[in-house]
């Protein structure tokens, strides 16, 4: 179909797969970063949000590198999440899913963040003087006036994930059919004679799902814009 | 029932308050930076007080010597803000209702027909808050918080923000909220004209303390008024029950010192009237006026000049009946009329600068 092989089709699949498990497992991480950062004073505070922003200013294969020091078979948190759940990231999708939701993640939090410090604080204070505890505040106030960044955090995390290339590439290498993303498989291409055409054709595909997620994002967030303003 | 004796130290000044009060509307009235929005605050819960104690209907809201401070969604209250905050993402019918799931229905019986009616707002219920005007925002807000059930309601300048029309249009039903639900609230403005027509009580602050407080005829009297913007300056007259003249639309209301002639219909028709004149609306005559267009001419000696610095004189005149109404007057013309303490005079009120707008009220 559109001339696109089966190699292709895995790659592109794996990629929609790994992105999209990224972003969900980030997203809940990601919030609640986001409200500590935007809500808390504490000390420690800046140094939290050094840590979070690191992956966006260090080389990805630094990030990479330090995923699989510490994710991989023998490292720490990746010996213990094996032995306790038989969750392995070293060389596995899981692992490109892990790498793209660090790379993503300081993207989400700035995305959330930014739209928690911008809320009128005052109506959390009404929710709360008409009797709601801060948990129900927080689900039915402070949340849904935060949709349209959670959602421009989660296209930002979403499109970072599918263009991941460094950080995945060395945390869980390049396997067709397990952590063969489109960017891996694009460089694969490049280096193989007459593999223009293919790398070209995936090229293709990766514009266009890029533009079809920013398009869904746009219209998705005028709508909720349109819900959300408020002239006061 | 709300008793209230608390102090916490702000940036530019200490608050130390104590006062309790029951239903009925008790105005918190003084200039911006007062402490009046603190107390609310303090009694809401969104502030600690340093000490004291904050105590509604016998539940002890805040006691600092023996650790208490009940979070603000505990205390049963309702806080009106000034610029209504609304939940933007919710619909006026979901935003009234919020209250609802925090409180049993039976709790104190009002419904939601009955607030829709009674502040008007039924027509409003599948609108989004986005879409209203400030006074129908302000009235849903106000709606919300009555069907949180609350014990107390807090009005944090309600009409602040709000054009003179808006104003016009939410007061009677503050009016009836007053007159309606036995309910205590607690008023914070500094506006004289909202305080003067709907307070039942005036408590007067000034740099975080207490400075007078009593009915709003006595501690809004020149006297005691704050500043001294001549702009500010009214007095409060308790006036008799209100004729109607329908042919020239004109309200005449009786005083021992004369009768006023009011603009227009009073809509409360029965009852004694609470007229509100400000100083700037009041000429001083030595001799009862004849050809002149003025319909109000009331008796009264001088009781007080104020110093004459600049150019503006308050001349304060103690009407037949006791009640005092305070003149705005140029220096110029004290002088040359000789005016002075215990003068006869004849205090002139344009009736085209009284109407049922702010001015005059149901005592």
């Amino acid at each position: 179909m559109m001339g696109l092989s089966e190699e292709d089709w895995t790659a592109i699949l794996l990629s929609l797969r790994v992105a999209s498990v990224a972003t969900l497992a980030s997203l809940p991480v990601g919030l609640a970063l986001a409200y500590i950062l935007a809500r808390f004073r504490f000390p420690g505070r800046t140094l939290l949000d050094g840590l979070i922003h690191l992956p966006l200013v260090m080389p990805p294969v630094v990030t990479g590198y330090l995923l699989l020091l510490s994710f991989g078979r023998k490292g720490p948190i990746g010996a213990f999440l094996d032995e306790c759940c038989g969750l392995v990231f070293s060389f596995r999708w899981t692992g490109a899913a892990l790498a793209a939701a660090v790379m993503g993640l300081p993207l989400m939090v700035r995305a959330i963040r930014l739209t928690l410090e911008s809320q009128d604080r005052r109506l959390e204070q009404a929710a709360g003087t008409l009797g709601a505890r801060p948990l129900f505040v927080f689900a039915t106030v402070t949340l849904p006036l935060a949709l349209p960044g959670i959602l421009a955090g989660s296209i930002l995390s979403f499109a970072k994930a599918l263009g991941e290339f460094g950080a995945t590439i060395t945390f869980v290498s390049n396997i067709p059919g397990e952590t063969q993303t489109i960017p891996s498989a694009i460089y694969t291409f490049t280096q193989v004679p007459g593999g223009d055409a293919n790398a070209l054709r995936l090229t293709a595909v990766s514009i266009v799902i890029s533009l079809l997620a920013l398009i869904a994002s746009e219209i998705l967030a005028r709508r909720l814009n349109r819900q959300v303003a408020s002239f006061s | 029932m709300i008793e209230i004796d608390v102090g916490l130290a702000r940036a530019n000044f200490t608050l130390a308050v104590k006062f309790s009060a029951g239903e009925g509307i008790t105005a918190l009235f003084g200039e911006s930076g007062a402490g009046k929005s603190t107390v609310l605050h303090l009694v809401a819960g969104l502030l600690k007080p340093d000490r004291g104690r904050i105590i509604v209907n016998g539940t002890v809201f805040t006691d600092i010597a023996q650790g208490i401070f009940l979070p603000s969604h505990r205390r049963r209250i309702g806080y009106v803000f000034q610029d209504a905050l609304l939940f933007p993402h919710l619909s006026v019918r979901q935003n009234l209702t919020y209250g609802r799931w925090f409180t049993k229905p039976d709790a104190n019986g009002i419904t939601l027909a009955q607030v829709t009616e009674l502040l008007g707002i039924g027509a409003l219920l599948d609108r989004r808050p986005t879409t209203l005007s400030g006074g129908e925002r302000q009235r849903v807000a106000i709606g919300r918080a009555l069907l949180a059930s609350p014990h107390v309601l807090l009005m944090d300048e309600p009409l602040a923000a709000l054009d003179i029309d808006r104003k016009r249009e939410i007061i009677p039903y503050i009016q009836r909220l007053r007159d309606e639900l036995k309910l205590p609230i607690l008023y914070v403005s500094h506006a004289i004209e909202e305080v003067a027509r709907l307070a039942d009580r005036v408590i007067l602050m000034a740099q975080g303390q207490v400075t007078s407080d009593g009915p709003p005829q006595h501690v809004l009297s020149p006297k005691a008024g704050p500043g001294d913007d001549r702009f500010a300056r009214v007095s409060i007259l308790t006036t008799g029950h209100p004729s109607y003249d329908p042919d020239y639309q004109l309200t005449q209301v009786s005083h021992p010192a004369g009768s006023i002639t009011l603009a227009g219909r009073l809509i409360p028709q029965d009852g004694p009237i609470r007229v509100v004149i400000r100083a700037t609306d009041v000429t001083i005559a030595l001799s009862k006026p004849r050809e002149l267009s003025i319909r109000t001419a009331l008796r009264g000696k001088v009781a007080g000049v104020s110093e004459p610095l600049g150019a503006v004189v308050m001349v304060e005149v103690e009407l037949e009946g006791g009640e005092i109404l305070a003149a705005a007057v140029t220096r110029k013309a004290v002088d040359e009329l000789g005016l002075g303490e215990g003068d006869q005079v004849h205090c002139l009120v344009k009736s085209v600068s009284i109407d049922d707008r702010l001015m005059a009220i149901k005592d």
